[in-house]
C-alpha cells in the first residue's frame, strides 16, 4: 500500500463471505482498491458497490477472523498491473503476484511480490529520436527478452501529444531506469522507465486501428485450422461438459500454436493443470522458434482453491498483458480456461449483494461483461504501421453440458469460431472432440480468409472444406438410417457414404494429442491428408456387399492412422502410403 | 466447556432459524467458532453488532436466553500420532469409545498450496481393479470420485482400494454414514491391517447433517499434517459428498441465499474446489490422494453436484452393474483418470494407452451392436465377435471381483483381441501389433 494514493480510511462495519461493508471518512472509487489491516497484514480487496459513504468491497482473500472496527484504506485506483521486460516465463496469480517469489509451501493471507524484477539489467536499444513527437504507446526503445524484441513504449496513460527531450543511449538498464524523458507544449515534463501500470479493466487502446482478421492462426490442429480456421486476431470459444477436452485442447493450442507470445489464464480450474505446464513447458521446444515453449509464456494462475474474487481480476490481467504484448507488434495467443468460473465468480459476488438475479442466478449484465470482454481481442495497426494480434480462445463449462446455459449463449454471440466438443465424441475417445457438424468457424464466410485461403493454401480450399462438412453430414445421416433400417434395410452405397466419412473422421478430424508426432500437423501436410482423404471419398468403389465396404474401409483407417503416426514423408510413412495407394488401385481396378 | 480468560459470553439470542441464530455482539470474528447452550457453532455473518451463527447440531430445544460463549478461535484440530486406529465425530471427538487425543491444535480449512510448490503427481497407485489400473489409472495425490447409484456397493469398494493402496495413512471422512457402514468401515480395517494406518472422521447418519460440513476439512487438516510434517503419502476416503452438498444447501436455505441449479448455492463450485484441491504431491515426498464417493439419482450426472464434481475432480470412476455378466464393473464409458497420461505407457508398459483406449472402442461398438440386436435388426459377423468380446472384456477383465497384475491385464486384452478381432479392426500402432499380437497363442 502505497500511502500517497491513500484517499481515505474506513472501518469495517458487516462481513459475510468474502463481501465486506466498511463507512468510509471521504471519497471513494468504484472499482478502486482497498486494503483491509488484519493482524498486521493488508488484505486486499475492490470497492464494488458505493452507497453513501458506505463502500461494499470484494476482498481478494480469506476474510476469516475479520471485525467489525477493522480499518480499511481506500486507494485512489483500479486494480493495476504492472507491465514490462521480464514477464515471460513467469508465474502470476490473478492478481499479477509472482507466485515464484512467494515464500512457504502455501499461500499465506496478505501476501504480495511484485511481478517484475528491479535488480536485473537489460540493454536497451533507442528506437525514437530526440525531437520526435510521441504519443501514447509509441516505441521509444527496446530490449531482448528471449527471442521477443521488448518494446519501450511511450506510457499508456500519456494524454495528448508529447516531444521526445531526451533519451537513453544504447546501454544497460534496469527497469527503474529513467530511459526518456517527454515534454509537452505546457512544458509539463514526464520520466519514462520501463514500467508501465494499467488498471485491468480498461482496454489498452494506443493503436491506430483495429481490422477485420484475414489470415490463418495455425495451430496443427486439423479439425480446426483444416475444418474451422481460427484466423490472427479472432476470437474462439470451447464448450464442453467435463472431461470432454477442453483442456487438453488448451495445452496443445499454447504448445503448437503460431503465436510469439503466450497467455494463459488458468481460472478458476485445477492446480494440477497448471503445474503440468509448470512442469512440461521448461522441457518442450516451440515448433517454429526451436526455443523452450516457457520462453514465450506467461501464465496467470487462479486455480479453483484460490481466492474467488481474484478469479474474476485473473482474466483481466491476462487481456492486459496480452494487449500490452499486442502493443510491440507481436502475435499474441491469449487462453483461458475455464471462463465459466469467472462467470459463477460475479454470480456468488452479485448473490451475496442480494442483486436481483438474471437466468440461472447469474448477474443481468453477464452477457454485456462476456462481450465487452471478447472485443478486447483482435488485430491491430500500431501508429507506426506495424501490427499486432490476440488470438483468444476461451473454454466454457456448461452446467450439466447443456449449452442453453447463459454463459454459452452469451459466449456464442461474440465469439467468432465455436468449437463445440461432444460428449459421445469423448465417450468414444474421437478425440479431439471437436463436433463436425454443430461447430464452427465463422471466418470460413470472411473474404480477407477466402482470398488468403485462395492465394495461399489451395485455389480450391474453402470448396474442399464445404465438400467434406457436408459429406459428414450424409455419413451422419446415413448412420441414423441404418441404425433404424438395419444393415440390410439400406442400399450398399449408403454403407459406402457412411465408411468415407467415418475416414474423414479418423484421418483428418482426429488426432492424438499425446502422440509426438500425430498432435502437430504443419499446413502442408494437412493440405495433402486432405487432398488424399478427398480422392478416396469421391471415388466410386461399387461394392456388392456392406461387410465387404466396412473391411475395406477399417483396412484404409488403419493405415491412414499409421500415417499420421509417421514422420512426413518419413520411409515409414511412404511404406504406409504405397500399401494405401495399392489397395486402392486393386479396388478401382477390379470394378 | 468453560470459558476462558478472553471469552465473551451472552445469554440473548434475537432470533432463530432451523440451522442459525442471531445475537447482538462485540468484537466477534467472521468464521469464529462458539458454543451456544453447549452446542457447537460457527459465525456466518456480521452486520454491524448482530451476529449469526450457523449451529452444527441443528437448533431444536435452543432457548432464546442461551449461553452464549465465543471462542475467540477458528475450528481447530488436535494432530498428533496418537490418532491411529481411531475414530471421531466432526468436532474431532472420540467416538469410539476411547480418551481424547492430545496434540497441538491446528487450524482447519487453512490456506492453498502454492501452485508453483506442488509437483506433478506420478505415482501409480495400483488397485488390482482393471476398471482403475488398466482403463482408469490412479496416481497418487490426484482427486477423484465414485459416481454411483445408493444401490451399488460402494463403500465395499472404497475399503477394498484403501486396503490394497500402498500407502502410509487412510483419512476416512464419513458424511451421513449409516452406523453399520461405519461400523463396516471399521472392522474392515481393523481386521485388513490397516487399524495401525486409519484415522476417521465421521458423522453418522443419527447426528445432524449440518455437521457433515466439517467432516472434509478435519479429515484434509489432519492429512496435510501427515503429508506436509511427516512425508507421508495419505489417501483420504470422503463418502458421502452428496449428503455434504446436501447440507450445504440446507444452509445456504436457512441463510435466504439465492439458490442455483437443483437447490444448491452458487458457491458449490468453489466449495467443493476448496476441499478437492487439497488433493497434492508436495516436493518432499508427502502427497494426499482423495477417493470419494458422489451418490447420484438414478444415474443423473447433470444434477448440480456431480455436474460441479466432474469439472471439479480429475476424473470419475462409474460404479453400475454389467447385466450382460450381472458383476460390478466400473463403466468404461464417461469413466475417466485424467492423470492417467502421467504413468500409463510411462511408468506401465509402453503399449498400455493403445491397448486401453482399442479395447473401450470395440466396447463401445458392442454397445452399437446391442441396440441392433434390441431393436429386432439382424447382426453382422463383426456385431456378433464385438458383442462376445464385450461379454468377456467384462467378465474377465473388468469385473471388479477380479484381482489382476496391470500386466496381466494387458495380456488378457490382447489375448481377447486375438480371438475374436482382426488387426484392422484392432486399429492400433503396428509396433505394439508385431509385438503382442500372438499373446493370443499362450492360451
Ligand atoms: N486430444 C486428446 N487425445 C487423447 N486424450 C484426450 C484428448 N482430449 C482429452 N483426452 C482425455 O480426456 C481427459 C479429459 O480431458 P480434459 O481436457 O481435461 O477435459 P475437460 O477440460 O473438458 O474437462 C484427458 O485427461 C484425456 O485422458
Ligand atoms: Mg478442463
Amino acid at each position: 500500500m502505497e500511502n500517497n494514493l491513500i484517499i481515505s480510511k474506513g472501518k469495517v462495519i458487516a462481513i459475510v463471505g468474502n463481501l465486506v461493508e466498511a463507512v468510509a471518512d471521504g471519497p471513494l472509487i468504484q472499482n478502486g482498491i482497498c486494503f483491509f489491516l488484519h493482524n498486521g497484514k493488508e488484505i486486499m480487496g475492490e470497492v464494488i458497490k458505493t452507497q453513501g459513504n458506505k463502500a461494499y468491497a470484494q476482498v481478494f482473500e480469506t476474510t476469516r477472523g475479520f471485525r467489525t472496527g477493522i480499518e480499511v484504506f481506500f486507494s485512489g485506483h483500479m486494480l493495476e498491473v504492472s507491465l514490462g521486460p521480464g514477464m515471460l516465463t513467469r508465474n502470476y496469480d490473478g492478481l499479477q503476484n509472482d507466485l515464484d517469489k512467494m515464500e512457504g509451501m502455501f499461500l499465506e493471507p496478505g501476501a504480495r511480490t511484485f511481478p517484475l524484477d528491479k535488480e536485473s539489467v537489460w540493454p536497451f536499444t533507442p528506437l525514437a529520436e530526440t525531437g520526435q513527437k510521441v504519443i501514447a504507446g509509441d516505441w521509444l526503445g527496446e530490449v531482448p527478452e528471449y527471442h521477443v524484441q521488448h518494446k519501450i513504449m511511450a506510457p499508456f496513460k500519456l494524454e495528448g501529444e508529447y516531444k521526445l527531450s531526451w533519451i537513453a543511449e544504447k546501454g544497460e538498464h534496469k527497469i527503474t531506469d529513467i530511459v526518456a524523458r517527454l515534454t509537452n507544449d505546457e512544458g509539463e515534463e514526464i520520466e519514462v522507465n520501463m514500467i508501465q501500470t494499467w488498471p485491468v479493466k480498461l482496454p489498452i487502446t494506443v493503436y491506430r486501428e483495429k481490422r477485420r482478421p484475414g489470415t490463418l492462426f495455425e495451430t496443427g490442429i486439423r479439425v480446426i485450422d483444416t475444418m474451422n480456421p481460427i484466423l490472427e486476431g479472432g476470437t474462439g470459444f470451447i464448450p464442453g461438459p467435463f472431461g470432454s477436452g477442453k483442456t487438453v485442447l488448451q495445452h496443445a493450442l499454447a504448445k503448437q500454436a503460431a503465436a510469439d507470445v503466450v497467455i494463459i489464464a488458468a481460472c478458476g480450474e485445477r492446480a494440477n493443470e497448471v503445474v503440468e505446464i509448470f512442469t512440461e513447458f521448461p522441457h518442450l521446444d516451440d515448433p517454429r522458434t526451436g526455443r523452450k515453449l516457457v520462453e514465450r509464456t506467461v501464465i496467470i494462475a487462479n486455480t479453483s482453491n484460490m481466492p474467488v474474487a481474484a478469479r474474476e481480476a485473473s482474466v483481466y490481467t491476462a487481456m492486459t498483458i496480452a494487449e500490452y504484448y499486442r502493443a510491440m507488434g507481436l502475435k499474441t495467443l491469449l487462453l483461458a480456461d475455464s471462463t465459466s468460473r469467472w462467470a459463477q465468480a460475479l454470480r456468488e459476488m452479485s448473490n451475496r449483494m442480494e442483486e436481483l438475479p438474471g437466468p440461472d442466478a447469474f448477474p443481468m449484465d453477464l452477457s454485456a461483461i462476456i462481450a465487452n470482454y471478447y472485443s478486447r481481442a483482435g488485430f491491430t495497426v500500431q501508429n507506426n504501421g506495424k501490427s499486432g494480434s490476440i488470438t483468444f480462445i476461451g473454454t466454457v463449462s456448461p452446467a450439466g453440458g447443456n449449452l442453453l446455459e447463459p454463459v454459452t449463449e452469451a459466449t456464442k454471440k461474440v465469439a467468432r469460431c465455436f468449437f463445440a466438443l461432444s460428449q459421445n465424441r469423448a465417450d468414444s475417445k474421437r478425440y479431439p472432440a471437436i463436433d463436425p457438424i454443430e461447430s464452427y468457424s465463422k471466418y470460413l464466410e470472411y473474404d480477407e480468409y477466402i482470398s488468403f485461403a485462395k492465394q495461399e493454401i489451395d485455389e480450391n480450399w474453402i470448396e474442399k472444406i464445404d465438400f467434406v462438412k457436408n459429406f459428414m453430414i450424409s455419413g451422419q445421416e446415413i448412420n441414423e438410417q441404418i441404425n433404424i433400417l438395419g444393415d440390410d434395410g439400406v442400399p450398399v452405397e449408403y454403407h459406402e457414404t457412411f465408411w468415407k466419412a467415418e475416414l474423414i473422421d479418423f484421418a483428418i478430424l482426429q488426432q492424438d494429442a499425446f502422440d509426438d508426432i500425430d498432435c502437430n500437423t504443419p499446413p502442408d501436410r494437412q493440405r495433402y491428408m486432405m487432398d488424399k482423404v478427398i480422392k478416396i471419398v469421391q471415388t466410386d468403389f461399387g461394392f456388392d456387399d456392406f461387410n465387404r465396404v466396412r473391411n475395406f474401409f477399417k483396412r484404409v483407417i488403419n493405415l491412414f492412422k499409421q500415417m499420421n503416426y509417421s514422420e512426413f514423408n518419413s520411409e515409414k510413412f511412404s511404406a504406409y502410403e504405397n500399401e494405401l495407394d495399392q489397395i486402392i488401385n486393386l479396388k478401382t481396378v477390379e470394378v | 466447556m468453560k470459558p476462558g480468560a478472553f471469552q465473551k459470553i451472552y445469554c440473548r439470542l434475537t432470533n432463530i432459524t432451523k440451522a442459525t441464530c442471531t445475537l447482538e455482539a462485540e468484537g466477534v470474528g467472521y468464521e469464529e467458532m462458539a458454543y451456544v447452550q453447549g452446542r457447537a457453532a460457527q459465525v456466518v455473518k456480521i452486520a454491524g453488532n448482530k451476529v449469526t451463527l450457523q449451529i452444527f447440531e441443528g437448533t431444536e430445544g435452543l432457548r432464546n436466553d442461551a449461553e452464549i460463549i465465543f471462542t475467540g478461535k477458528t475450528p481447530m484440530l488436535p494432530l498428533s500420532e496418537h490418532m491411529n486406529g481411531r475414530f471421531f465425530d466432526a468436532f474431532g471427538q472420540p467416538i469410539d469409545g476411547l480418551i481424547a487425543v492430545e496434540g497441538r491444535a491446528y487450524p482447519i480449512g487453512g490456506p492453498s498450496v502454492n501452485p508453483v510448490r506442488r509437483k506433478q503427481p506420478s505415482e501409480l497407485i495400483a488397485t488390482g481393479i482393471a476398471g482403475i489400473d488398466l482403463n482408469n489409472t490412479l496416481v497418487s495425490g490426484q482427486k477423484i470420485p465414485f459416481f454411483t447409484d445408493p444401490d451399488q456397493p460402494y463403500n465395499q469398494v472404497l475399503a477394498l482400494i484403501a486396503l490394497r493402496a500402498k500407502v502410509d495413512k487412510i483419512i476416512l471422512g464419513g458424511m451421513g454414514l449409516t452406523r453399520d457402514d461405519y461400523l463396516f468401515f471399521k472392522n474392515t480395517f481393523e481386521q485388513g491391517y490397516g487399524e495401525s494406518k486409519i484415522i476417521g472422521f465421521i458423522n453418522t447418519t443419527d447426528k445432524s447433517p449440518v455437521e457433515r460440513l466439517l467432516i472434509p476439512d478435519m479429515a484434509l487438516a489432519a492429512a496435510e499434517h501427515f503429508a506436509v510434517e511427516k512425508n507421508e503419502k495419505v489417501l483420504v476416503l470422503l463418502t458421502d459428498m452428496t449428503q455434504y452438498a446436501n447440507a450445504l444447501s440446507i444452509v445456504a436455505n436457512r441463510m435466504d441465499q439465492i439458490p442455483s441449479k437443483d437447490s444448491m448455492p452458487g458457491s458449490l463450485y468453489s466449495d467443493l474446489s476448496k476441499i478437492y484441491e487439497k488433493a497434492v504431491q508436495f516436493p518432499d515426498g508427502g502427497n494426499i490422494t482423495i477417493l470419494a464417493v458422489t451418490t447420484l439419482s438414478g444415474g443423473d450426472i447433470t444434477h448440480a453436484v456431480p455436474d460441479n464434481t466432474g469439472y471439479i475432480t480429475e476424473g470419475q470412476l462409474f460404479l453400475r452393474r454389467s447385466p450382460e455378466v450381472n458383476k460390478v464393473i466400473i463403466d468404461p464409458f464417461r469413466s475417466l483418470s485424467r492423470l492417467k497420461q502421467l504413468v500409463i505407457g510411462k511408468v506401465t508398459r509402453k503399449d498400455h494407452p493403445q491397448v486401453m483406449n482399442a479395447a473401450i472402442r470395440l466396447y463401445a461398438d458392442a454397445a452399437n451392436s446391442k441396440t441392433k440386436l434390441e431393436n429386432g435388426f439382424e447382426l453382422s459377423d463383426y456385431d456378433r465377435r464385438v458383442l462376445l468380446f464385450a461379454e468377456d472384456y467384462s467378465r474377465n477383465i473388468l469385473a471388479i471381483d477380479v484381482k489382476l497384475e496391470t500386466n496381466e491385464m494387458l495380456d488378457e486384452t490382447w489375448k481377447l483381441f486375438g480371438k475374436y478381432m482382426t488387426e484392422d479392426e484392432a486399429g492400433m500402432k503396428q509396433e505394439f501389433v508385431d509385438l503382442y499380437w500372438n499373446v493370443k497363442q499362450i492360451v
